[in-house]
């Protein structure tokens, strides 16, 4: 069968690179769907913005719902034995301070080098940086995950980005609806890709050439 | 609020939703009338006051009184702030609208930057250098240097003339507890204004805090003001 992949399963491929120990912050929209897969047996401490670590799942019963227990998209998280609070300033420092093992962020469009563009889109003029800035200079690894292409098929995988910049060569492993492509200083390396897909139809909607992995296989979930 | 002039540097704690927001001191300074107001916030007013229909499934959908009433009312003409706009261009706030105008000013600052100038502002630091920005639109104009072969910009830090902040509980000295994540800007705005206004659900006599756990000492805070409707956002 030949489909790109869903978020979810985005979300689940991403979960995968989670380690156990990992101090992880997950980007609003795809990205925050990876709390709910991480690896049987691995034990990951979520950080928020906002100003906590080791919070809970997302809250499922709105009597759950309290306005002082949110993560940075707004979302009502739950209590976990050992969840710590803090201010916005610790919280950043502990995004620039490199205490961040993994980040998780969208993204609008990536370069061939790990240039990341993902808080403005030109055609509104004005945009919310909110903490991506931050996070991608600091954390550890930085895994962006979005839709292989725009909605009008063009690629977001790009020589150079076109778009306002959130940081330069930040990225570390990019995973989209079509593939898992690796950053590397020899440029992107595709190691894993859809199922029915192949390697020229995934090239053919990526600006640079990727080098092909030589153990490349089908996205393993 | 009475002494809060035309022309006042405000910051206002905010994070996305009603939590640790001074929304009863906004509406006062909304009925005080200080006009052409700059506001620093994580940001800017959320859409408006209409809930959506059913429960809402995120803190930011729902209704509270935050700073959009006061850009409503006329009152700001500058915004210094991370989430300057709503997440949807097709819901936009009534800042959004009045910036695409040319009728107000931002200054679009990312989240960790913004608390570390006001961490600034408040400590007696000059300012400081951080990777965060570098080689984007946000460095344009700034000192760049290079520390141990890494390439940081110069941030200046923020004060503000008020600090407008939130804290579930305050004792008598200005001591202050918060509530969960609704911490986020409000100990460090505390720090950075010439007069912190802090509105809390409850205050107590001094002892009635537990010293372990203050997160604000008392130092930092002119003004208490008790909420005054219970259940409210």
């Amino acid at each position: 069968m030949k489909a790109r992949l869903e978020r979810t399963t985005m979300a689940l491929r991403v979960a995968k690179e989670f380690q156990d120990g990992d101090i992880v912050n997950l980007g609003i929209g795809i990205p925050t769907l990876a709390s709910d897969f991480v690896p049987e047996g691995r034990t990951v401490l979520f950080h928020t913005e906002n100003g906590a670590i080791g919070f809970g799942p997302l809250a499922s019963d709105p009597a759950e719902y309290d306005i002082n227990l949110i993560n940075a998209g707004g979302q009502f998280i739950t209590l976990m034995p050992g969840i710590s609070f803090f201010d916005s300033a610790l919280s950043f420092a502990i995004v620039r301070g490199g205490h961040l093992d993994v980040a998780v962020l969208g993204g609008l469009q990536v370069s061939e080098r790990g240039d990341l563009a993902n808080w403005l889109n030109p055609r509104r003029g004005v945009g919310n940086v909110g903490g991506g800035m931050d996070i991608a200079v600091g954390a550890k690894r930085l895994i962006v995950v979005m839709e292989h292409t725009t909605k009008e098929g063009e690629p977001k995988i790009l020589r150079e980005c076109t778009y306002e910049l959130t940081a330069k060569e930040c990225v570390d492993l990019i995973v989209t609806d079509l593939a898992v492509i690796d950053v590397t200083k020899d440029g992107l390396v595709l190691k894993e890709i859809a199922p029915g897909y192949t390697v020229e139809e995934v090239q053919a909607v990526t600006e640079p050439k990727l080098i092909v992995a030589t153990d490349i296989r089908e996205i393993e979930l | 609020m009475k002494d809060i002039r035309d022309g006042a540097t405000m910051m206002v704690a905010s994070f996305g939703g009603p939590g640790g927001a001074p929304s009863q001191l906004l509406v006062a300074l909304r009925d005080q009338g200080a006009k052409n107001l700059t506001i620093i916030s994580n940001s800017v007013g959320m859409y408006g006051f209409d809930p959506e229909p059913g429960v809402p499934k995120t803190a930011t959908a729902l209704s509270f009184p935050n700073v959009t009433m006061l850009v409503e009312n006329g009152q700001v003409s500058k915004a210094i702030a991370s989430f300057p706009v709503s997440p949807s261009s097709s819901r936009p706030t009534a800042f959004e609208k009045l910036y695409l105008e040319g009728k107000a000013e931002l200054e679009v600052v990312p989240q960790g930057t913004l608390a570390e100038r006001i961490r600034a502002g408040g400590a007696g630091i000059g300012g400081f250098f951080t990777r965060t920005g570098v080689g984007t639109r946000m460095a344009v104009g700034k000192e760049h240097r290079v520390i141990d072969g890494e390439e940081y910009i110069f941030e200046k830090p923020l004060r503000a003339d008020f600090a407008l902040i939130r804290a579930l509980r305050a004792d008598t000295y200005g001591n202050l507890i918060y509530n969960m994540t609704s911490r986020h800007f409000n100990p460090i705005m505390a720090t950075a204004a010439n007069v912190t206004i802090v509105e809390v659900d409850e205050i107590v006599e001094p002892g009635g805090l537990d010293s372990e756990a203050i997160v604000t000492p008392g130092v930092f805070v002119k003004r208490i003001v008790k909420r005054t409707r219970e259940g409210d956002q």
